[in-house]
């Protein structure tokens, strides 16, 4: 929506998704409209999406004449009010503050330079609320040339040829599944969009539905009209009431437009899409209680087969695909399969939308070419750790996935290698993790996670997981024995083998990943009762070091349990019954008096 | 939002949202989502009225009810607060986010405060990664913080109620 109609020259764009959101872009935005407005400015406000920029949230980008593009980031209204002054109304760029542009050095110049954007190819460029924006890019050309010039088979070869694989995290190949969903008897059929996103880390989805919806409404289309489907839906996470917001929108612009409804762009097809929200189940985000959930019952999955391109919602051949399986679709139609697969190694063939976490220097969204190593994503993209520390490990895959040692840190990202280190490609979520990170704990989050997500139809998964989290629990509160390492890898592996959908079946692998790569911390923790990352509360103690202290008094102000005491300005020292170890006082001394022991 | 179920005038909002909804199949959930809006949760009696209209036992909606963490059969404070528990957050201090939320407020996770103000909720998640540790308070994410920075958002909500 361009939100002043004089047509003026140069254009604001504010990134409007809700990692900017968070950050405070709403607030930069609605000054920039009311000043512009006050001050008669010929200048042009626009809503964009997510650039994948996350840690310069808020981003404000500036194009001039001729589509030169000046990028700030780390921006506040304060920061608004001085662009504004300096750079709109005097021509006087702030140099400071601009992370990107034209003619400019900044670290970030190699940000993009070893990515490759095919889904992400509009996020954070157009205005996601705009099918203007979304057509001026190119935007539903693909379904034209599909429903005017191409068969539902013809479309299928294209996607074979493409080597597309589904990136919700099975990989299974997407032309693939067309081919079944088409040729399987019964009718009608249905398309599904799922949008569940549940892997704790992982934001992929999200920023494509908030910052390109109209990409995911075209890829559902396209699969709708190959394997003849009039009905699709949108399974949303309840968590994103953006991305919900957007969807609508979005949709009621295509219904306008003619891109959908009965008869598509005057053709013979003719598809409906609807939204449905989620209710907070993980489980539902696999396929079998995905469906479930749309016919109005417990999320529960099922034995598969009959998988749901045979028999799916309503017990009809149903065609399942992520987010960004999707999203991917419209590129492939218009550039050719072929162009597709020129990207990527092996079997996996294109690019991978990675959400980038935890202790790294640029958390965001990026897209990488298949066979890039997880170190050129962290170090060369990523920019590395965060406050110079070390890398310890990657966890992909999240709580079907496992972690990483840096020592495999080359490892390519592909489907295989990654399947290789005992971690999964997963639906992109990479969380990165330095030497303050203790690798049981991470086991110990995980796997309360899919305990607690369980949807306790199968009993190694209902119970299995549920005495597997009990042993790491002993282990963490110091009471652990050696044997109990035995103990995780055999439940561990009947849990694997005796589940009957993918959350059980892959609840052990944070558990597996990190014995066999950090076996000796789970040792530390059971032999010499110590965490060496200094984070299991039961294992470890704080005391304040007489020498430093100054007696500032500003631990015992914020110590919740007043377990600090001391004279001002005399050294202080800690009760270690009271004490709960919850770390405020660390945070609060400034001259480093508190040791973690 | 939360509004008391009294008598004819309700049932026949009530009557008008499944009537919406009527040529939708299985759209039970959407149906619960929605008088969950506006009552703030799932009064008995509705349930009991869904039951008897749409013809499904009042077994199998209370089995769909208690499946899904988001529906709730009993009232909920006037303002959400969703602590992340996700990888990202819990590496960047989830833990003590928490708690000085249930310092501010006297509650802990799961719980309502007294006076029906704030509910807190431990989610995992809300695709905010980056900016971790983050808070959901209703429909507005707080990024970026610490447990010093969550009590004076929390205090803050706390305000705009008296003002
Ligand atoms: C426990 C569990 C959770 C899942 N969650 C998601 C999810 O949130 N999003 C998703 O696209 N796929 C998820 N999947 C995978 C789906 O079952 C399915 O493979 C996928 O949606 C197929 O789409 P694709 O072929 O395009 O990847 C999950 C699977 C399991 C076992
Ligand atoms: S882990 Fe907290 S927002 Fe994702």
């Amino acid at each position: 929506m361009h939100l002043s109609s004089n047509d003026s020259r140069t254009v604001v764009k504010v990134g409007l998704a809700s990692c900017g959101i968070a950050a405070g872009a709403q607030e930069v935005f609605d000054y920039l409209a009311e000043e512009i407005r006050t001050r008669n400015l010929p200048v042009r406000l626009e809503r964009t999406g997510c650039l994948g920029m996350c840690f310069k949230e808020v981003l404000l980008e500036v194009l001039e004449e001729g589509n030169k593009s000046l990028l700030y980031g780390e921006i506040t209204r304060d920061r608004a009010e001085r662009i504004l002054r300096e750079h709109l109304e005097d021509g006087r760029p702030i140099k400071d503050w601009i992370i990107m542009g034209e003619g400019i050095h900044t670290p970030l110049e190699n940000f993009f330079s070893k990515q490759r954007r095919i889904v992400l190819r509009n996020c954070g460029i157009i205005d996601p609320e705009s099918i203007d924006d979304y057509q001026d890019a190119g935007g539903y050309q693909a379904l034209e040339r599909v429903l005017r010039s191409m068969s539902p088979e013809e479309v299928i070869e294209e996607v074979k040829g493409s080597g597309l694989r589904g990136r919700g995290g099975a990989g299974f190949p997407t032309g693939r599944k067309w081919e079944f969903a088409r040729n399987a008897p019964g009718e009608p059929k249905y398309v599904v969009c799922n949008a569940d996103e549940g892997d704790p880390g992982a934001f992929m989805d999200r920023s494509v539905l908030e910052s390109d919806p109209h990409s995911v409404l075209e890829g559902l289309l396209i699969a709708g009209y190959a394997i003849g489907a009039l009905e699709a839906y949108i399974y949303v996470r309840a968590e994103y009431p953006l991305a919900v917001k957007r969807l609508k929108v979005a949709i009621q612009q295509a219904e306008e437009r003619g891109y959908l409804g009965k008869s598509i762009l005057g053709t013979h097809f003719g598809c409906s899409i609807r939204i449905l929200e989620g209710a907070g189940a993980f489980v539902c985000g696999e396929e079998t209680a995905l469906i479930a959930s749309l016919e109005g019952r417990r999320g529960m999955p099922r034995f598969r087969p009959p998988f749901p391109a045979t028999s799916g919602l309503w017990g009809k051949p149903t065609c399942i695909n992520n987010v960004e399986t999707l999203a991917n679709i419209p590129w492939i139609i218009i550039n050719g399969g072929k162009k597709f697969s020129e990207c990527g190694i092996g079997k996996s063939r294109g690019s991978k939308v990675f959400a980038l976490a935890g202790k790294i220097n640029r958390g965001g969204l990026v897209e990488v070419p298949m066979g890039i190593t997880l170190r050129e994503v962290i170090f060369d993209i990523g920019g590395g750790i965060q406050n110079g520390g070390r890398l310890k490990a990657v966890q992909m895959g999240g709580p079907s996935g496992g972690c990483i040692p840096e020592a495999l840190a080359d490892t390519p990202i592909d489907y295989e290698s990654v399947t290789g280190t005992g971690a999964i490609m997963g639906s992109g979520g990479m969380v990165v993790m330095d030497e303050s990170t203790c690798m049981v704990d991470v086991a110990k989050f995980f796997l309360s996670f899919t305990q607690k997500e369980s949807c306790g139809k199968c009993t190694f998964c209902r119970i299995g997981t549920l005495r597997m989290l009990e042993i790491l629990e002993r282990i963490t509160d110091g009471k652990g024995h050696l044997r109990d390492l035995e103990i995780l890898e055999d439940l561990a592996q009947k849990v694997k083998e005796a589940s009957l959908c993918g959350l059980g079946q892959t609840a052990p692998n944070p558990v597996l990943t990190t014995i066999r790569y950090f076996k000796d911390e789970y040792e530390a923790h059971i032999e010499k009762r110590r965490c060496p990352a200094k984070k299991c509360r039961a294992l470890i103690s704080f005391e304040i070091i007489p020498e430093k202290c100054t007696g500032c008094r500003a631990c015992a102000l914020c110590c919740p349990t007043e377990a600090v005491s001391g004279e001002k300005k005399k050294p202080h020292r800690i009760d270690q019954v009271k004490c709960i170890k919850c770390g405020m006082c660390l945070d609060s001394c400034k001259v480093d008096a508190i040791l973690v022991k | 939002m939360a509004k008391e179920m009294n008598g004819e005038m309700d049932k026949e909002s009530l009557r008008q949202l499944l009537e919406k909804h009527e040529s939708e199949p299985g759209a039970l959930i959407p149906i619960l989502q929605e008088i969950q809006e506006s009552f703030g949760y799932l009064p008995e009696e509705a349930l009991v009225f869904v039951s008897e209209e749409v013809g499904i036992p009042l077994g199998k909606i209370y089995g769909v009810v208690t499946f899904y963490s988001q529906l709730y059969l009993s009232p909920r404070g006037k303002n959400i607060i969703r602590v992340c528990h996700g990888t990202a957050c819990h590496i960047g201090g989830a833990e003590r986010i928490s708690e000085a939320v249930s310092e501010e407020l006297g509650v802990g996770e799961g719980a309502t405060t007294e006076d029906g103000e704030f509910t807190v909720e431990r989610v995992a998640c809300l695709g905010c990664c980056s900016l971790a540790p983050c808070v959901m308070v209703n429909d507005e994410t707080h990024a970026r913080l610490s447990p010093r920075k969550i009590k004076r958002i929390v205090k803050k909500y706390r305000k705009t109620r008296v003002d």
